[in-house]
């Protein structure tokens, strides 16, 4: 059911762990769906130095948010806020329709976690910018009202 | 199980065809492929091996042959009974009493007579799973015309008080249906003395070929016919019967009942061997199911902090086969209606693993199990942001 790609990012996932002191943490998703993202990114001079993550989910939820903090990493924050969830199910070899939700995810839990950068700078955010992405219809996740308006 | 340490533990989704059961089935492919309805040697022959496998599933039920129905699995057996008892007696009353820890196949049959004007009350489990006597007996209105009560649960491996329903069903006369695919070949069963009206099964649940199933339907129990047709199963359910299936499941089911005590003591054993490792082994960790009123096979748990599928690919990629709740729901992502109803919360019935044991498993599986599913757990908790909490104090939630 899971390509190559997928399981390799599960069964070796990149960057697990926590950044203390990490410039921004994001963290999306609850446990009553069945999965949540933690970011954590460390930031100098608007490049994303080091990320690390930490996931609670199905074997999806692991691969796409491996994959996210791979694609990121040395990217500036321009660069990373780019990301989309169709990048991340692309560079998986897919995914299957009922686990899309977690590629939408991993691209929250990127924008949750620059967005906090952003407020302890002091900077201005525009959190319309950055959060609330619409999935397509059918990549609207099936199991809870979280983000499907 | 073998050298590559391929450790089949999903019994309850479906067991292999025994090779004695196989055996036994091999010539009605290709000698005995007569028509039973035929009037030539060719179908003689092939009906009187069915009369004989019906005498051996009645047999095994302390049922009288003419009760039992060949149908093509327990999914089949679920929707007759429910539904032909509810259209038979739709005169008498249109209400229905059921549990909300049923198989789909008997949920959604009752969701959609529902549709078709019948009532239905779901009655809820406790803690363990168990469904009590005396709410099915405050359940019974002057309409109740049908309780149906699954005999052991296919993910929990909850015994309910089968007899105690039957003999409640009995003095009030209402009918009782108990879906027993998970029990039969598990769990001694007996029609008469547990006043069971109706009674499903499915052969690949005890070794038997898929595709073939039983439903007992106590004589003078008004049902709808299922399918029209010709005059097989006496008219009731038309259609050339799967004589290989039907062979396979009259030898699968008189092996089982042969080897009954023995198949479930073994079983258990190795259950409890695996449910005190497990438990002990693995901190944060739930029992699903009743302890001692389960299934023989039936083990289940709950990980606090971890999701399930991520469990089972763990696993499977040590070559351990397990489910996380029933392999029906796997492709949908919600957690098991099970689950939810003996009250756990959704982040922990997420966190669910099922590991049914059957006659392949050895003391050195479980071992094995037990040596590769603490790591597993740990691993996938030092990845959870939920863990972290619960490690660091952190109550930032």
């Amino acid at each position: 059911m899971y390509s190559e790609k997928v399981m390799d990012h599960f069964s070796n996932p990149r960057n697990v762990g926590e950044i203390t002191d990490a410039s921004g943490v994001g963290e999306v998703g609850n446990a009553k769906c069945g999965d949540i993202m933690k970011i954590y990114l460390q930031i100098e001079d608007n490049i994303i130095k080091d990320v690390k993550f930490k996931t609670f989910g199905c074997g999806a939820a692991i691969a796409t948010s491996s994959i996210a903090t791979e694609m990121i990493k040395g990217k500036s924050l321009d660069e990373a806020l780019k990301l989309t969830n169709k990048a991340v199910v692309e560079a998986l070899d897919g995914l299957p329709p009922a686990k899309v939700h977690c590629s939408v995810l991993a691209e929250e839990a990127v924008k949750a976690a620059i967005e906090d950068y952003m407020k302890k700078q002091g900077k201005e955010t525009k959190p319309s910018e950055y959060i609330g992405i619409e999935p397509n219809e059918e990549e609207c996740c099936s199991k809870c009202e979280r983000k499907c308006r | 199980m073998n050298g590559n340490r391929g450790i089949y533990m999903d019994h309850a989704a479906t067991t292999y065809t025994n090779k004695e059961v196989l055996e036994e089935m091999l010539p009605f492919f290709t000698v005995n492929f007569g028509n039973p309805s035929s009037i030539h040697k060719f179908g003689r022959d092939v009906r009187k091996h069915i009369d004989i496998a019906r005498e051996k599933v009645a047999k095994a039920l302390g049922a009288d042959p003419g009760e039992i129905y060949f149908t093509a699995g327990g999914s089949e057996a679920d929707n007759w009974a429910v539904k032909g008892a509810a259209y038979a007696n739709k005169n008498i009353g249109n209400h229905i009493i059921t549990t909300n820890i049923e198989h789909h196949a008997l949920l959604h049959t009752c969701e959609y007579l529902e549709k078709e004007g019948f009532e239905v009350t779901y009655l809820p489990v406790d803690e363990n799973g168990l469904v009590s006597v005396e709410a099915v007996n405050n359940a019974i209105t002057d309409k109740t015309i049908l309780i149906s009560i699954m005999y052991a649960n296919n993910e929990i491996g909850t015994i309910q008080p089968i007899a105690e329903i039957g003999r409640l069903a009995r003095e009030k006369g209402i009918y009782f249906h108990t879906d027993a695919v998970q029990a039969v070949g598990s769990v001694k069963i007996d029609v008469r003395e547990q006043n069971i009206d109706m009674l499903s099964l499915s052969a690949h649940k005890f070794y038997g070929p898929k595709g073939i199933g039983a439903l007992y339907v106590r004589k003078g129990i008004k049902l709808i016919n299922f399918v029209h047709g010709g005059a097989q199963e006496r008219g009731r359910r038309a259609g050339t019967e799967n004589v290989p299936g039907i062979i396979g499941l009259g030898k699968a089911i008189e092996l089982a009942a042969n080897n009954l005590e023995g198949y479930s003591k073994r079983m258990t054993a190795l259950r409890d061997r695996l449910i005190k490792g497990v438990m002990e082994k693995i901190p944060y960790t739930r029992l699903n199911g009743h302890p001692v009123k389960r299934l023989p096979g039936n083990a289940n748990f709950s990980f606090q902090f971890v999701e399930g599928e991520s469990l089972l690919l763990n696993l499977d990629m040590k070559g351990i086969a397990g489910s996380s709740g029933s392999a029906c729901t796997s492709g949908s992502l919600d957690p098991s209606h099970v689950l939810l109803a003996i009250g756990l919360p959704h982040e922990i019935a997420h966190g669910s693993l099922r590991l049914s044991l059957g006659a392949v498993n050895t003391e050195e599986d479980i071992d094995y199990v037990l040596g590769v599913l603490p790591e597993i757990v740990d691993r996938l908790r030092q990845m959870s942001p939920l863990y972290e909490k619960v490690r660091g104090g952190n109550t930032n939630v």
